[in-house]
This record gives structure tokens, sequence and C-alpha cells, in this order.
């Protein structure tokens, strides 16, 4: 039971009479303040990764939004309303994030919030979320949607977490590549969950996790770990994340040489929006990586995934249709387009009119079950948890052929299956 | 002179409470945050502002009070009320043990030791990541965040709280400065040796200033962590040593409601150059540099210089 501390007049009675004179709305001193009425767009909030350590992405996903808003707005918009997105950069910062997101929903007027990536700007923002009652719509990877951490208006229904990920990929590693694995991880939070996650499916596949090598945030030369890496290692699974991704890789082929090595397995994430044909990664050749999304074009491409590669201006070999050299985040930046085609479904199916709605439009995306295939979803079909409010779709383990990714397989949705840790609709809206 | 300089501080204070009828969501958010956050900032300002200290690693002690107050939440179960108190707490004892150590050096040695402690701590809250979740941070539940019976996540008690902590945090930080122990912090700023051959014991004027100065920034902290839920590691990084001062600068050292002002200017400099450019950072680097150009002393502390004498 928690009081209701007022005074008298209230504040909201207050500030009602003062909007009620039009006179700030009039010098638009509070712009948005009064907000759109049905027959207005829908204004939706992107919460961008411009700057900060989250920068690579940001740009990427910036285009990614910015193409799929062209695409739904073509296409009708959203329940015959046009739709716009308001971009506002948050640092990559927690704290920053917060503040962004109170500008978008109250400032800005935006019917929601939707496309940060990295996990400590979404665990920062989501009990603002929560305060706000403003859907927020991540596209983060990370597991803290689906472990119960955050609250009922925090979604990730455009990609899967890392949980998912390493354990739909145990089998394939120690049943291919070997049953004696180290980790070189990045010494926080998204490693730990690499760590921890992997290691349980390594053991669950009767393999086994021999060393654990986590390397400090702060460090920006990782020569001195390696030899920390037992030679009886028969797979190096590697991640890493961050302005020093390059370096990392890099130093792992100056590190064997061309000597003999372990069988290389590593994280996309350590590759994102490099080229994989820099020089100094050659020794790269015949190492796997996941990708959630291929970055070269394969043979057997759908229609939807070129359609979308066009769409988002990235040639077949990953790269920016008008910059070779400028790479995609293209492993994950799918993320944006998919959670815009939940949000225009979730819309739609819940008749969303405006602000008054945003608890139907979240009941409506609960009772979502599954993504097909197709133009809404192009890295493929999902499946999706009402109750932890967590997409399930493949994965897919690529190897490096000729300088470039080729997908040798692909997890089937089941095998990143796990057993439900929060049902969120228990929570009230 | 006494009737101004009081009408001056409740004059801010009844500004806050009629914005606080006024604002419009997004700025009444903002304003209960920046209030918060200059409570730390006062805290900065009592080590730097009027004793000298020029420490970087202030962060240390705001993340002591955030954390101590998270974590016996989440992790103890304790309610808000209690976990408030030891957040407050920490943050003066994490300055105690701080203090006597680093307090043995001074000028450049000072900064550089109270900075590697704060990066000590940072390291800290990553390393304990079992239960800090590290860089990620941890979140506490809304229905947790209840004091007394009012839900701090809700936007009128957050704003009333923030203010009864900053108010409080301004008379006391107005007292202070004003009483004999404040004029020998001042005194300690000025010449060390002159005050010590007065008598004054430097280093325990200075202990205590910095002991002051971290239960201002423990309470700024575990006030963070109530009203806004979320405690993470980069809440304890160099930005959050750097940020304090910069506040302080901005507003004018050595003042008593400069830190507020300062900390309100960069917050919305960097909510609005954000709008005009994704150099809002360049933007926030080049009002310091006109600031250090042409106002050297900070807002206040140019308009004590330049005839506004009475300013505390």
């Amino acid at each position: 039971m928690t009081n209701e501390l007022s005074l008298t007049p209230s504040r909201r009675r207050v500030l009602q009479g003062i909007m009620g004179t039009g006179a700030l709305t009039a010098t638009g001193f509070f712009p948005g303040f009064a907000h759109a009425q049905s027959a207005a767009p829908i204004r939706l909030g992107f919460q961008l990764h411009r700057t900060g350590i989250g920068a690579s992405y940001g740009r990427w996903y910036e285009r990614t939004a910015t193409a799929a808003l062209a695409r739904i707005n073509a296409a009708g918009g959203i329940s015959g309303r046009p739709v716009e997105i308001q971009f506002e950069d948050d640092g990559t910062d927690p704290a920053r994030g917060a503040e962004v997101f109170g500008k978008l929903a109250t400032e800005a007027g935006c019917d929601l919030v939707f496309g940060a990536l990295f996990s400590h700007v979404v665990i920062g923002t989501a009990p603002r979320a929560a305060e706000l009652k403003v859907p927020y719509l991540v596209c983060s990877e990370g597991h803290h949607v689906a472990s119960g951490m955050l609250n009922r208006w925090t979604m990730q229904p455009g990609i899967t977490d890392v949980k998912s990920q390493v354990q739909a990929m145990a089998p394939f590693v120690t049943a291919n590549l070997g049953k004696k694995v180290t980790m070189v991880f990045p010494d926080f939070a998204f490693g730990h969950d690499h760590r921890d996650y992997f290691t349980a499916a390594v053991a669950a596949q009767g393999g086994e996790v021999i060393a654990q090598i986590a390397i400090p945030p702060t460090e920006t030369s990782f020569t001195r770990y390696f030899p920390q890496i037992p030679a009886e290692t028969e797979v190096l699974y590697h991640v890493m994340v961050g302005p020093a991704v390059l370096t990392f890789v890099k130093e792992i082929g100056e590190f064997y040489g061309t000597g003999a090595k372990p069988q290389l397995f590593g994280f996309m994430d350590s590759l994102e929006a490099v080229d994989i044909a820099s020089p100094g990664l050659e020794f790269l050749e015949g190492s796997h990586f996941w990708e959630a999304h291929p970055r070269y074009k394969q043979a057997d491409a759908s229609a939807a995934e070129t359609a979308y590669r066009a769409a988002v201006g990235v040639d077949d070999n990953g790269a920016s249709v008008t910059d070779a050299t400028d790479i995609a985040t293209y492993s994950h930046m799918f993320s944006v387009w998919e959670t815009l085609s939940v949000i225009k479904a979730g819309m739609e199916a819940s008749g969303y009119q405006g602000p008054d709605d945003r608890a139907k439009f979240i009941e409506a995306v609960e009772a979502m079950t599954a993504f097909d295939e197709g133009e809404d979803h192009p890295q493929g079909a999902k499946t999706f948890n009402g109750k932890t409010h967590q997409a399930f779709g493949i994965q897919n383990i690529s190897k490096v052929e000729g300088g470039k990714l080729t997908v040798v397989h692909k997890t089937a949705i089941e095998d990143g299956m796990y057993p439900d840790e929060v049902d969120y609709t228990t929570q009230a809206l | 002179m006494k009737g101004r300089v009081w009408g001056a501080h409740l004059g801010l204070l009844a500004l806050l409470v009629l914005a606080h009828f006024l604002l419009p969501d997004y700025h009444h958010n903002n304003v209960a945050k920046v209030m918060v956050l200059a409570c730390y900032a006062m805290g900065y300002n009592i080590a730097f502002g009027y004793t000298g200290l020029l420490s970087l690693g202030h962060a240390l002690f705001f993340a002591s009070g955030l954390y101590a107050t998270a974590l016996s939440i989440n992790l103890l179960g304790w309610s808000a009320g209690p976990a408030l108190a030891l957040g407050l707490v920490a943050g003066a004892v994490m300055a105690v043990a701080v203090g006597l150590l680093a307090l043995r050096t001074a000028g450049v040695a000072f900064m550089i030791v109270t900075l590697m402690f704060a990066q000590a701590g940072y390291l800290t809250i990553l390393y304990l990541g079992q239960w800090t979740r590290g860089d990620e941070g941890i979140v506490i539940a809304q229905g947790l965040r209840v004091v007394a019976g009012f839900d701090l996540s809700a936007e009128g008690p957050r704003y009333l709280a923030a203010f009864a902590l900053f108010g409080a945090g301004l008379l006391a930080n107005l007292w202070l400065v004003r009483s004999p122990f404040g004029r020998v912090m001042v005194a300690m700023r000025e010449n060390e040796a002159r005050a010590r051959m007065l008598g004054y014991n430097p280093f325990r004027v200075k202990l205590a200033s910095l002991v002051i100065s971290g239960l201002y920034a423990g309470a700024a902290g575990a006030a963070y962590a109530v009203m806004f839920g979320y405690a993470g590691a980069s809440l304890a990084g160099v930005q959050y040593s750097i940020l304090p001062m910069l506040w302080v600068l901005l507003g004018g050292a050595g003042t008593v409601m400069g830190p507020f002002i300062g900390c309100l200017l960069m917050f919305y400099l960097v909510a609005y150059s954000a709008n005009v450019t994704s150099a809002s950072l360049l933007v926030v680097g080049l009002v310091l540099v006109a600031l250090v150009l042409f106002a050297p002393k900070g807002l206040l502390g140019s308009l004590r210089a330049r005839g506004v004498t009475w300013l505390p």
C-alpha cells in the first residue's frame, strides 16, 4: 500500500489548467506535450547508440530502421496511419539511455520506444519504461529480458538471446570441432553470460570447458592472455566486443602464426563492422563463426532476404552498396527491421489508437506465438514466448572459405529453447 | 546581508517547489534527477570548492551509496528506508577509509591516489559480477522502491523526495560554510601552512571535510538507486568522478548554489546539444573552454567577483 503524495492543488491540475489556456503549447516551449490524435502519424522513438562504444552498431541500426520505416509507410503505414521515427542518441550509456527514453516518451510524445542494443543501456532504461508505462522493445541479445530481471513493458521480439544462441550451437561445436574447449571472453556481464551458458551447454553434450580466460574490459592488447590457453585445447571459443575487436582477432592470429592451432569458433560480435579480408586475418580461413544473420549472401538466400539486403543498402559481401569498406553489423541489425514488423502487427492487432492503448499493445504482442519467415522476418521464422517476452529463432554456423563466410549448419528453433524463467503476464500493466 | 543570503537560497527552494507544479513530465523528471546529482556535486564542492581537495575519485563514494542501497535491497531483502540509510553511511565510511590513506598526499598526488582508489572500486564492481552484474548493472524492482509508504518510482513522490534531499543538503551546506568549521575549511584551501600555524590540524580538518563530502555523495548514490531503480558500473566509472568537478566548476566552486546551477546547465546542455549534433560532448567541451576563458570562477563565482560579494 503506497500513499499518493499530493499537494493542493495537485501538480497535474495546475499543469492541465495552464495547458488549457494553450499558452505554452502555442509558444512551442513544450513540444509534443499535446499528443497526436488518432489521424496523425504514429510516432516511434528510437534509442540510438549513435556515439559511445555502440556507435558502429548504431550507425547501421539507424539505416535499418530508416529502411524498414520506408517499407512500412510505402505499404500504407500502421492501421492506415503514417509512421515516423524520432532518433535520439543515448551515447551507449545507461543513465543517458533512461533520460532519452523519457524525452522520447514524454516530450516527443512517442507511442513507444525501440532499438537499444547494449545490455547496460537496456537494463538502465527498463525501469523508466515501467514507470511511464510505455512499451520498450529492445534489440539486445541479452538474457536480461527472459531472465525476469526487467518488467512487463520491456520485450525482445526481434532477436534471440545469448543463452539461446550458445545452447543451440554447443552440439555442433562438440560434434564437429572438439570436446575440449577454451573460452576467451570479455570480463563483464556479456562475457559472463557466454562463459556460464556455453560451459553448461558443452557439458550437456559430453564436452568440457578446460579453461576460461577473461579479458578485463579496459584491455587494449591481448597477447599476454593467450599463453594461458592450455596446449590440449581442441576448440578455442572467442568472443569480444567494442573498439578493440580487430586488435583482438589479429593478435590471436599473431599468437599462433603459421603453426598448429586449435579449431577456432568465434562469435560474430568479434568481427561485426570489421572486414574479414583485413590484413592479418588470413589465419581465420577454415575457422567457424556464429552468425544470427549471414553477412555474405548465401546461395539459397530467400527472396525476402534479397529484398531486405537491398532495402538496407548492403551488398552481397555484407558491405554498404555505396562503400565497400563500410562493413555492416549484419548479424544483429535485422532485429531492428523485425522489431518494427512486430510493432506494426501488435498495433494493428490491438486496434491501437494512441497512448491510452499502450497496455493493449503489450497484450497483443504477448498473444503472438510465431513469426513466419518472409519480408517481415527476413532472418528466419521465430517462435515468440509471450510469458518471457523473448523470441527464439534459428542460428547459423558459418565457415570462412575463400575469405568469405559460408553457412555450414543451421540450428532448429527448438535447439535454443529453454524452460521459462519468468511469466511477465502475471505483472500488472 | 544575512537576509539576502537566506533569501537567495530559500528563493531557489521556492522556485523548485513551484517547478513541481508547473513543469511537464520530461522536465519534471529531469529536475528531480538534477537535484539528486546536485547533492553529489554539493558534496564534491565541500571537498574541492571549500577545502581545496581536488579529488578524481568521488565516484567511489557515490557508488558506495548506490551499491550499498541496491544490493541490500536485492540481496539482503532490506526495505528501501534502511537501505537508503546504509547507503548514506557507506559513502561516509568509504570516505574515511580513503581519506586516512589519500590525505597523506596532496596536490597532484592526491588526485592520482583518489583516482586509483576509484578505479579499484570500479573494477571490484566488475569483479563481483555474480552479485552486481558488473557493467550491465541491476535493477531494483518498482515495488521495492517504497519509503514510508511513498512510492519513489512515481513522479510526484520522487520529485518531492529529491527536493527534500536537495533542500536539506543545501541548507546544511549553507550552515556548514558559514560556521567556524567552514571558515577553517576555507583557510585550508587558501593557506594550509598559515592555518597550521594558527593551531589547526590540517589532516583532521581535511578528513572531516572529505567525510562530509562522502556523506553527501553516498546519500546521492543511495537516492539514485531507489529513485531511478538502477545501479550499474558505469555510474562508478571515472566519468562520474569528473562530472561533479565539471558541474562545480561551471556553477562556481566555493559557492553553495553553484553545484546545482552547474549540474542543471550541464544536464540540459547535453540533452539539447544532441538535437543539433552527434558531437554533443564537443559542445560541452567548447562551453567549458569558454568558461575558463571568460568566467574562470564559474557562473556564481564570477558573479561574486563582480559585485555580489555576499554570495556564500
